[in-house]
């Protein structure tokens, strides 16, 4: 089975405080860890798992710049086989139809079975799965949590409203988005990035991918950010201030008030 | 004016809760126009529907067929594809069945997508502006969208008030225009989420642990709390990923649905998909090392602290009580 899964470099929300800049136009990137979008490390797991039963190989491929190299590396110090890097200025400013255009691009460059996408990223968006696969006319899951190999077909259960699973059976090729939980992504470590950190990660532009510029990038794209901003707070929490002492003796009170104590 | 309409989720003849909170969405992203509902399934449930959503709605097109039956996005799919003008706009909840459904049925209708759609900040008929959020609420945006050629907007669930019933619309049979059903994928059935051994739906106070709680090893003191208090665990969904807590214990629309009637929030970030399980408003405390976290914004009581080093002061304070 040969299996691409696309992953895309996402700030680290768990380890920074996201702030808005000075003009409101992006977030401040400047001290921001960077790391593989949570949902995409899940794919990666679940693609060398069944590589591993059932044989093939695995390539890991982004739409980014020059940095998203590292994610790419990470991901083949997990056990991706290769990796593929989508860049070039004419990709900037694309919506999700943008990346995804490029994406089905490097798609058709190879052969594959099989297709993963994380369930969402950072924009909370959940669309390029499902954009990839009407593009190659490839039948479409979201939010995977179990698959199973089978002859030209796969079994596969989608988790829906409380935590029900939806079983289909979906013919190869297909394009699948993968729910966190599925598996439990293996730990890479400093070592294992070493390992991977010479072998060859070809970038591939618009022309490579035979792409018409105007198809991808700002030009091409219906929708567009104008803005980043923070709305009134309207009335919020009561924040407790004071020391912890007298937090916790208020926070006792509030909560015998409301019955939260027995 | 391009035609507006809202796909119906319905489950054994009853609409979902997202039917008519889409109607007041297309209300604000097309003032003035007529928005028609649009009810796919099979057999005598579908009637149910549509004559429910006739009360609402000014005009309800109804899809019988035996495939859809089940509504399988793929097969949604090519029935509006064959069905709608390409430049409808077309409304879908940001739930599970929406993410499946609405980027692929843009494609296909070659149209616009907005996802997750939380507010409309204008809308002129080519060009609409709504409101998002990124980095799980960290952040909002405005983007702008021209739909001049047609639109599929996800509209998140919970954040629109349901429109009142207050129409008389006529229900339309479009089954003919249906068209080809077949998919390459296939449903077969649902299975249900496993019961486990605790029931968090029927506690009155949780004591409800996310990610900020940084290692296994840490769990515990959680437990510690809610045994001071007399409380039930539950967590956030990361916290079932890494198989700290059982599946039974998550709140979230992808977990349990719960009532308390005082719920900590502890190392929770306050995404949607959580809130979506917590019911009945409930006071909610909310201990987060970022002040900014948008659990504040949900939260009736907040405190700035690292709960590894708070929660323990505060079982203590409550043991000695
Ligand atoms: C500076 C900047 C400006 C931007 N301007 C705009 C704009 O004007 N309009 C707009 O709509 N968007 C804009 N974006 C957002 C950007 O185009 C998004 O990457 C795109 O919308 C897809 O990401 P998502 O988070 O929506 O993906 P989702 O659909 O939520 O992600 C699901 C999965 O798709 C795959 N995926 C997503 N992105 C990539 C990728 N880059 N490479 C490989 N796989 C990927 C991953 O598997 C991921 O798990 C901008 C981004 C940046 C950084
Ligand atoms: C289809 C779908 C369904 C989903 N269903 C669910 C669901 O049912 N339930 C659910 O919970 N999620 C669900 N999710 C996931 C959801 O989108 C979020 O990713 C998740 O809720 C985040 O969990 P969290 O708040 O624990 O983690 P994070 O968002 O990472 O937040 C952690 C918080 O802890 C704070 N923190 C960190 N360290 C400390 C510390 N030492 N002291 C104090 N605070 C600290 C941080 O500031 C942050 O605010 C779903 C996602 C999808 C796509």
């Amino acid at each position: 089975m040969e299996i691409l899964v696309c992953v895309k470099r996402v700030p680290d929300t768990a380890e920074n405080e996201i702030e808005i800049n000075s003009d409101g136009n992006d977030i401040e990137r400047d001290d921001l860890v960077y790391s593989v979008n949570e949902w995409d490390n899940y794919a990666v797991e679940e693609a060398i798992q069944i590589v591993d039963k059932v044989g093939g190989s695995v390539t890991v491929v982004t739409v980014g710049d020059d940095e998203s190299e590292e994610v790419l590396r990470r991901e083949m110090a997990m056990g991706a086989e290769k990796g593929i890097l989508l860049s070039d200025d004419a990709f900037e400013g694309s919506d999700g139809k943008g990346i995804a255009t490029a994406l089905k691009a490097a798609v058709e460059k190879g052969s594959y079975d099989l297709i993963f996408t994380g369930a969402q990223a950072d924009d909370g968006a959940a669309q390029v799965g499902g954009m990839l696969a009407a593009m190659l006319d490839y039948p479409y899951a979201s939010l995977v949590n179990l698959i199973e190999p089978g002859d030209g077909k796969l079994k596969v259960g989608r988790e829906i409203e409380g935590g029900n699973q939806e079983i289909n059976e979906i013919e190869l090729p297909c394009v699948l988005s993968i729910q966190t939980g599925i598996n439990e992504p293996r730990y890479v470590g400093i070592r294992g990035i070493r390992k991977v950190a010479s072998v060859e990660i070809p970038t591939l532009g618009a022309s490579d991918l035979g792409l018409d510029a105007g198809s991808v990038g700002e030009g091409a794209a219906k929708v567009r950010r104008v803005d980043y901003f923070m709305p009134e707070m309207g009335e919020g929490a009561e924040m407790l201030e004071g020391s912890t002492e007298e937090i916790i003796d208020k926070l006792i009170e509030l909560l015998k008030a409301k019955g939260g104590l027995k | 004016m391009a035609e507006v309409f809202a796909y119906i989720k319905h489950e054994g003849g009853v609409a979902d809760d997202s039917a008519l909170e889409l109607l007041s969405a297309a209300k604000k992203i097309a003032p003035g126009a007529n928005v028609t509902a649009v009810v796919t399934g099979n057999g005598a449930d579908i009637d149910t529907v549509c004559n429910a959503m006739a009360s609402a709605y000014s005009a309800v097109w109804k899809i019988d067929n035996e495939a859809l039956a089940y509504p399988n996005a793929e097969v949604v799919r090519k029935a509006l594809v064959n069905t709608l003008a390409a430049d409808s706009i077309v409304l879908l909840p940001h739930d599970t069945f929406g993410m499946d459904l609405g980027p692929g049925l843009s494609i296909k209708m070659n149209s616009a997508f907005v996802a997750d759609l939380v507010d409309v900040e204008d809308s002129d008929g080519a060009v609409l502006k709504v409101i998002r959020q990124e980095f799980s609420g960290q952040a909002y945006t405005h983007v702008t969208c021209d739909i001049s050629g047609g639109a599929v907007i996800n509209v998140r669930p919970g954040v629109f008030a349901a429109e009142e019933a207050a129409a008389t619309g006529a229900v339309v049979d479009k089954s003919a225009d249906a068209g080809d059903l077949s998919a390459k994928r296939k449903y077969i059935e649902i299975v249900e989420a496993e019961a486990g051994d605790v029931d968090i739906t029927k506690a009155e106070v949780l004591v409800s642990v996310g990610r900020g709680i940084e290692d296994e090893d840490n769990i515990e003191i959680v437990h510690d709390l809610a045994k001071a208090m007399g409380a039930e665990v539950s967590c956030s969904r990361p916290i079932v990923d890494a198989k700290w807590l059982e599946k039974a214990r998550q709140v979230g629309t992808s977990g349990k649905t719960v009532k308390p009637k005082v719920y900590m929030a502890m190392g929770i970030s306050g995404s949607f998909q959580h809130m979506g399980g917590l019911k009945g408003n409930p006071f909610i405390v909310a201990v987060n090392k970022n002040p900014k976290a948008p659990i504040f914004q949900v939260a009736d009581v907040g405190v700035e602290a690292d709960i590894l080093e708070f929660i323990p002061e505060l079982t203590e304070k409550i043991e000695e009580l």
